[in-house]
């Protein structure tokens, strides 16, 4: 199907289906988001106004990570927000599927900010297109970036990734999700090859 | 269960009312912004279709409609063929050949709703019909209970009024019970359906007893032209014996809410003083409404084609 699989962080309660790996682990993750940090306070001047926005469910904890290796690695203070992209989707809500919604906390305005979307899994492009729709109705950015931690390919937009933790190559069919590790300490992303993005 | 539409609380089960609620507080999220609109509905055409004059009602479902950037068209009888004596079901069949994505109905009379229903492809929300239900009405009033008391179930809540004509008691009997409230019903014996314990309830002639440990009170409207009928015999005695004011509020919880599903005769089913401040709600009960409103559209308009496209 030609969207982005739905990526959750969510607890491992189903068996994992035997073909599923884990290509990114918690180490991988947490030194992929520090050097996140360090690229954006290398790219940008003016880092006063930064705004990290995370993408439920998944960008919404790498967001806050984000947030914190700045604090560490540069002294500065973001304000971090939460936009669900649902009613946006124009892909999928003409075919009719009705996504349950999920929630949406900009806790400041984001005129005149450098705003960077933060998103676990970028793929056809259609959140990140959909994400930058619903923050124009929150203001006028001064400019805006996007995170992804995983980009897997397969765009069918005119999209750019301007900071990826790890580009893995995968199949149309297969799917890629950020989770919860066992126990529910860290994080992991794990490939299910054949398994199909669910809609 | 919601496939087909909004018909009835009676036929939704828990799963159905939650993910609703949910939906809804997520919509009252965009009812905060600045650019209070989402593209959702682009290109979807919802039709107001009200047989009865409602203007709160209809104003709800269409500033919900516009938010979600869905086209809504309202049509109302006296602006219509109806006064040419085209019958309900033509007159559905000629909306139906017109394509909407959902259909919101309100008759006077029990069951039209679903009679248009069954000849459309379109679904249909029951915007109220007679003395049947009145669901999203119940709706906004369980989002708003969510909202105050963080929760249903293990409530007690106490209806109070002409519970035998109120569409509005009947779909909160059967939300609030659904739910996990205790329901109970007051009224004047003329007003109280003789089977009404039958839906789970406890009836009540007695105001104070009703509301003894009530979270939630609910007044219904009292509808005046019903007055010269023989349901009771003056509004000031009703007035005294069921209308809700500080001192009888007393006997409720001591931080029990009011609520009314508007518009208030004022000084018949609550006080002056009651209906403007709190502990009633009413005004948050319309807020929610367009909230509670989108959902549903979001929820049921342009379904079906979609499901169509899909296979």
């Amino acid at each position: 199907m030609a969207s982005d699989p739905p990526v959750q962080v969510r607890p491992e309660t189903s068996a994992a289906p035997a073909s599923a790996g884990v290509v990114l682990d918690d180490v991988a993750i947490q030194r992929a988001l520090v050097r996140i940090a360090h690229e954006i306070v290398e790219r940008n001047d003016e880092l006063a106004r930064l705004y990290l926005v995370g993408i439920p469910n998944g960008g919404v904890p790498l967001a806050r990570q984000i947030a914190q290796n700045l604090r560490e690695v540069a002294g500065i203070e973001v304000t971090v927000g939460v936009l669900d992209t649902t009613l946006y989707r124009d892909d999928r809500l003409m075919r009719g599927i009705r996504p349950r919604l999920r929630r949406t906390e900009m806790p400041s305005a984001v005129d005149d900010r450098l705003v960077i979307l933060v998103d676990d899994v970028a793929s056809t492009g259609r959140t990140i297109r959909a994400a930058m729709d619903a923050l124009m109705d929150f203001g006028r950015p001064r400019a805006v970036q996007v995170v992804a931690l995983v980009d897997r390919g397969h765009r069918e937009l005119p999209i750019k990734i301007d900071y990826v933790g790890k580009n893995i190559p995968t199949q149309r069919s297969d799917h890629v999700e950020l989770r919860a590790r066992a126990g529910g300490v860290g994080m992991e992303v794990v490939l299910m090859q054949g398994k199909g993005a669910p809609s | 269960m919601m496939e087909r539409g909004l018909l009835s609380i009676e036929d939704l089960d828990r799963e159905d009312i939650e993910l609703i609620l949910d939906t809804a507080f997520h919509m009252k999220e965009v009812g905060r912004r600045e650019v209070k609109k989402v593209p959702t509905l682009r290109g979807r055409t919802i039709i107001n279709l009200f047989f009865e004059s409602s203007t709160r009602t209809r104003t709800s479902f269409e500033i919900a409609g516009k938010r979600l950037s869905a086209d809504v068209v309202n049509f109302s009888p006296s602006a219509s063929s109806l006064t040419k004596r085209e019958s309900i079901l033509d007159t559905a069949k000629t909306l139906d050949a017109m394509d909407p994505d959902a259909v919101v109905i309100r008759h006077e009379v029990a069951g039209v709703p679903k009679q248009i229903a069954d000849q459309l492809t379109a679904p249909v929300i029951n915007a109220g019909d007679g003395a049947h239900e009145h669901p999203t009405q119940a709706l906004l009033d369980l989002m708003t209970v969510v909202e105050e008391k963080g929760r249903i179930d293990g409530l007690t809540v106490t209806i109070i009024g002409d519970i035998t004509h109120s569409r509005v008691a009947r779909s909160n009997i059967y939300a609030f019970t659904k739910m996990g409230a205790e329901v109970r019903v007051a009224g004047p014996p003329t007003m109280l359906p003789a089977q009404v314990e039958s839906l789970g309830v406890k009836a009540f002639r007695s105001l104070r007893e009703a509301l003894d440990g009530a979270d939630v009170v609910m007044a219904l409207r009292i509808q005046l032209e019903r007055l010269t009928g023989s349901l009771f015999p003056s509004v000031r005695e009703y007035s005294a014996t069921f209308g809700l004011d500080r001192a009888k509020l007393r006997f409720a919880k001591d931080d029990a809410i009011v609520m009314h599903p508007g518009p208030v005769n004022r000084g018949v089913e609550l006080s002056h003083d009651l209906a403007n401040r709190r502990p009633s709600v009413i005004l948050d009960q319309v807020r929610n409404g367009v909230a509670l409103r989108m959902a549903v559209l979001y929820l049921l308009a342009g379904q079906k084609r979609g499901a169509e496209e899909e296979r």
